[in-house]
């Protein structure tokens, strides 16, 4: 176990630094971040003196080694639009992406756990059915086009929640769904088929047999087994949902990192991006160690040996 | 001696895309507290399926039918689930064929023992630790104590079908139904756990239903067997009637087909049974085994064969059944003349 | 044996129905295929002939005509059936060839990553050891690299087009052919047929091509469904959100984005669009599915 998480555990700091390395050569060799730090109306002189100043004119490697020098140290550079370090930026726009991934998995998870559930246990009927349509259209609705129905919706038609802006918690609540809408079908359809292989499993009929009741055969037997595939799934969503936050956040006016990195994309705010695409990674493969480690806890098989 | 369990006439159907499967087509036997009762066929015969209904564990796509089917004298039939899991496991065991997969691999031994005392019987976490404890040692697990904290992925299959006896036994049920138990196991294991079984249904003074397709196994823990052939019961009778005077062709087949100690010659050829079980979906009409029955005639094509006794038992609590057009003597005669 | 026994055998069961023959019996009988593959080929027919089916010019502005409702509308008529934009350009116009740009972004970025995919998941699931690592390695920081975020930044500096945002998805999807041809190659390598054919001493070359990939083939079908319906979301995201295909090319994202100012008034300029996304990607799903079921019934679940 431990010896295990060891491993894992080296791997994820390796992903980490390609992770870095690729952001960084695709990020400079995509466009050109002395000419956006000299900004619009530049001459040529002086791009050619914010090249020369910033060592933008450096050999790649040599820029990528300070920059990761620095970053070891927490330092991620300056925002050239906010004038401020790159590390408060994230760390203030932080908490709101937090929230909104946090209520939308809980959102996908409550959702799409009980109605996958309920499919498996009642496998071809009506509920399955439903349960079947909601994944198949869930998977095929554009996330920002059904932002915005929900907007019309709720915001206009119904007037029930704010469209934009993140002061109270009923701002929280579309994108929340918006979001977690996105990975309720692939969490539903693995509870689906987790279900339904453990539910035929000989020791879910030792466990009817022992005369436990119903629920104790469905929840401590059945799901135990089932929900531990889930776990890593919801963390690997939990991840992607990091990533479309940018969606989200834009089209509530969410100021988290979404936004930022929407903002500083426009700006061609290189320090930002580029720790904000490390940081997402960085969260991503947090999460998933976290799953693995999850995993090994939840399933003895991998805990006892 | 009441019956402990009885079913008169049970059928089992399952639809299938090509028609309905008649799984188990009217048989009916009981079970004696006290007793061992063998069930013998071929794999596909009817008798796992009939062991699930007893448990009223079938698939839900199974139909159950039965014109009878008490337990202690209680009718089965109208059981509501609720009821039915208050039976199971409490008065009623279960052991399956599978011990690698019976168990649950997220909770350990002694979890999964504990929880059927605390559910049946409200027992307190104590109480149930020692008398799983008390049983693992039953069932001849060293070191009891210290197992309950394993998991069943750290224990052989011989070991895990000992638990799954162990688990059965905790409620102290009034009746066992192993399914093929030993069939998964080596074969060295096997003898064990069926001896195992023997014992404990002596001193725990339980009825125990045993399904098997050894009849090897039969010969030794048998107190009444039961030949399933298609669905149906072909031969039923007290162990040693069936092994000394096997009337029904298929029974004769297969007692052909495993050397006995002191009965089969040395160098002499095991017999086969030619053929394959018919197809179950549809009406079988007259005698199934007709087809791979050598002594087969044109009377074998006829519906209305039933399950008779075999005449000239006269010995109280002797019984010996048949399901065959000839009569038993010539039945005798038949194996007599093929030897 | 069974009751009817004395009829003749019906010739049908005499005369097994051969492996193509059941796939299309089954592929027909399948509601979901049946229906995606439908939505499907009307979007292409749409995609092949926009010039010959679209009433109006794509590009043809008419300001005296702008944000007329579509014909179910109290103010609609039959004269634009869905309406016109906020530039007065017909909107059923723009969704016919609309379907063009959304059909060649979807699959020739699949392409891309197709081939990329592919090529990475069989020589890892073919090679193992140390070709396997790195390349497992690879598809794991592939999968922490955010591809909107990514996706965005890149199309962003290096300015947007066709190509641009093609090659973009296309680089950066490929992801799910590299796990799911790593684990099928993986099986099919230990099968008896594959060693059979190393020992007779056939190429690696012959082997990938003429043993794993037929036996990969629908696994890689089905995946790249999926992956045409996700570059297809994706490009509408990314145009949606400027950084996709650039105005006044008629792109379903981008004409939501450009109706988002009059949605809550005219909720329909970008309803339409959306539906039109909608059932692009339900029906190649669908038929994805569909593929899946007809071709493996036995992994239905």
């Amino acid at each position: 176990m431990l010896i295990y998480s060891l491993k894992r555990f080296g791997v994820a700091i390796l992903v980490t630094f390609a992770v870095s390395v690729i952001t960084f050569v695709l990020l400079h060799a995509s466009g050109d971040p002395a000419m956006a730090m000299a900004g619009e109306g530049a001459t040529q002189e002086d791009i050619e003196y914010v090249r020369e100043h910033f060592g933008f004119n450096r050999p790649m490697l040599v820029q990528y080694i300070d920059w990761f020098v620095r970053a070891l140290q927490g330092d991620f550079g300056i925002s050239i639009y906010l004038k401020i370090p790159v590390a408060e930026v994230i760390a203030a726009k932080a908490p709101i992406t937090a929230i909104l991934g946090a209520s939308a998995l809980t959102f996908a998870l409550l959702i799409s756990i009980p109605l996958g559930v309920l499919a498996a246990m009642k496998p071809n009927t009506i509920f399955d059915r439903i349960a079947l349509t909601i994944a198949v259209i869930g998977q095929a609705m554009p996330t920002f086009w059904f932002a915005l129905l929900m907007m019309i919706f709720f915001g206009i038609t119904l007037r029930i929640l704010p469209v934009s802006g993140n002061t109270t918690w009923q701002h929280f609540v579309m994108p929340s769904i918006a979001l977690g809408y996105y990975a309720m079908p692939a969490i539903m359809r693995l509870t689906r088929a987790g279900m339904i292989e453990v539910l035929s499993s000989d020791y879910i009929r030792t466990a009817r047999a022992k005369g436990l009741r119903p629920r104790t055969v469905l929840f401590k037997h059945a799901l135990r087994n089932a929900i531990i595939p889930v776990v890593s799934l919801s963390a690997v969503q939990l991840g992607f949902m990091l990533g479309g936050s940018i969606i989200i956040e834009t089209i509530f006016s969410l100021k988290g990192l979404g936004n930022l990195a929407w903002q500083s994309i426009q700006r061609s705010d290189f320090d930002v991006m580029q720790a904000l695409v490390l940081s997402i990674a960085m969260f991503y493969i947090l999460l998933t160690y976290l799953a693995d480690l999850l995993n090994a806890f939840l399933d003895p098989r991998i805990r006892v040996s | 001696m009441t019956a402990l369990f009885e079913v008169k006439n049970l059928t089992i159907d399952i639809p299938v895309p090509s028609g309905m499967l008649h799984a188990v087509r009217g048989i009916s036997f009981e079970a004696m507290r006290g007793e061992t009762l063998c069930i013998v066929g071929e794999s596909g015969c009817g008798k796992s399926l009939t062991s699930l209904a007893m448990m009223d564990l079938l698939p839900t796509t199974a139909i159950r039918n039965a014109e009878k089917m008490t337990f202690q004298g209680q009718d089965m039939r109208s059981f509501s689930e609720h009821q039915m899991s208050d039976i199971r496991g409490s008065q009623m065991g279960m052991i399956f064929q599978e011990p690698m997969t019976s168990l649950n691999p997220s909770y350990s031994i002694g979890d999964q023992l504990t929880e059927m005392l605390i559910r049946h019987k409200n027992a307190s976490r104590a109480e149930a630790r020692e008398r799983a404890i008390y049983l693992l040692e039953k069932v001849g697990i060293t070191a009891a104590a210290s197992r309950l904290n394993q998991y069943p992925h750290q224990l052989s299959g011989g070991l895990r079908q000992r638990v799954m006896i162990a688990m059965m036994l905790m409620c102290d049920p009034a009746l066992i139904i192993a399914d093929e138990p030993t069939t998964a196991l080596d074969v060295t294991i096997q003898a064990q756990i069926l001896l195992l079984l023997a014992e404990l249904q002596k001193e725990f003074d339980m009825g125990l239903i045993l399904i098997t397709h050894d009849l090897g196994v039969v010969a030794r823990v048998a107190d009444r067997v039961a030949v399933m052939y298609a669905g149906e019961i072909v031969e039923a009778g007290t162990a040693e009637e069936i092994f000394n005077r096997p009337t029904h062709p298929y029974t004769q087949g297969l007692l052909d087909c495993i050397p006995i100690p002191g009965k089969t010659a040395r160098g002499a050829k095991l017999g086969a049974i030619p053929g394959i079980v018919p197809s179950l979906v549809g009406v079988i009409e007259g005698c199934s085994f007709r087809e791979r029955c050598k002594y087969a005639s044109d009377a074998c094509a006829k519906p209305g064969i039933e399950l008779v006794p075999v005449s000239g038992i006269v010995e109280e609590h002797v019984t010996h059944d048949y399901r065959c057009v000839l009569s038993a003597d010539q039945c005798v005669e038949n194996l007599a003349g093929n030897a | 044996m069974t009751v009817n026994t004395s009829k003749l055998p019906d010739p049908a069961t005499i005369l097994e129905p051969s492996p193509t023959q059941l796939l299309t019996r089954r592929a027909f009988g399948h509601t979901g295929l049946m229906i995606g593959g439908g939505i499907l080929l009307i979007m292409l027919i749409m995609a092949l002939f926009a010039p010959i089916l679209a009433p109006f010019d794509p590009y043809d502005q008419d300001l005296a005509q702008r944000l007329i409702p579509p014909v179910w509308h109290d103010k609609g008529s039959w004269g634009h059936p869905l309406g016109t934009d906020n530039l007065g350009r017909d909107y059923i116009t723009r969704i016919i060839y609309g379907a063009r740009i959304s059909l060649l972004i979807g699959f020739s970025a699949m392409l891309i990553s197709g081939v990329l995919g592919t090529a990475l998941g069989v020589a890892a699931g073919y090679f193992g050891g140390r070709v396997d690592m790195v390349i497992t390695f690879l598809i794991t920081t592939r999968l922490a690299m955010p591809v909107i975020l990514v996706a965005l930044a890149v199309v962003a500096l290096l300015g947007s087009s066709l190509q641009i945002v093609i090659w973009v998805l296309g680089l950066l999807i490929w992801d799910r052919f590299a796990v799911v041809m790593r684990s099928a190659t993986q099986q099919i390598r230990t099968m008896d047929y594959v060693t059979s054919a190393r020992a007779l001493g056939c190429s690696t070359l012959r082997i990938i091509l003429s043993e794993i990939l037929p036996n990969v083939a629908n696994a890689l079908i089905v995946v790249a469904t999926l992956e045409v319906a996700h570059a297809v979301l994706l490009e509408a995201a990314l145009s949606f959100l400027g950084l996709g295909v650039q105005p006044p090319e008629p792109s379903w994202g981008l004409m939501i984005s450009e109706g988002k100012s009059h949605m809550f008034f005219k909720p329909w300029v970008i309803a339409i669009p959306g539906t039109a996304i909608f059932l692009l990607v339900l029906a190649i799903n669908l038929l994805g599915d569909g593929i899946r079921d007809v071709t493996a019934p036995e992994n239905r679940n």
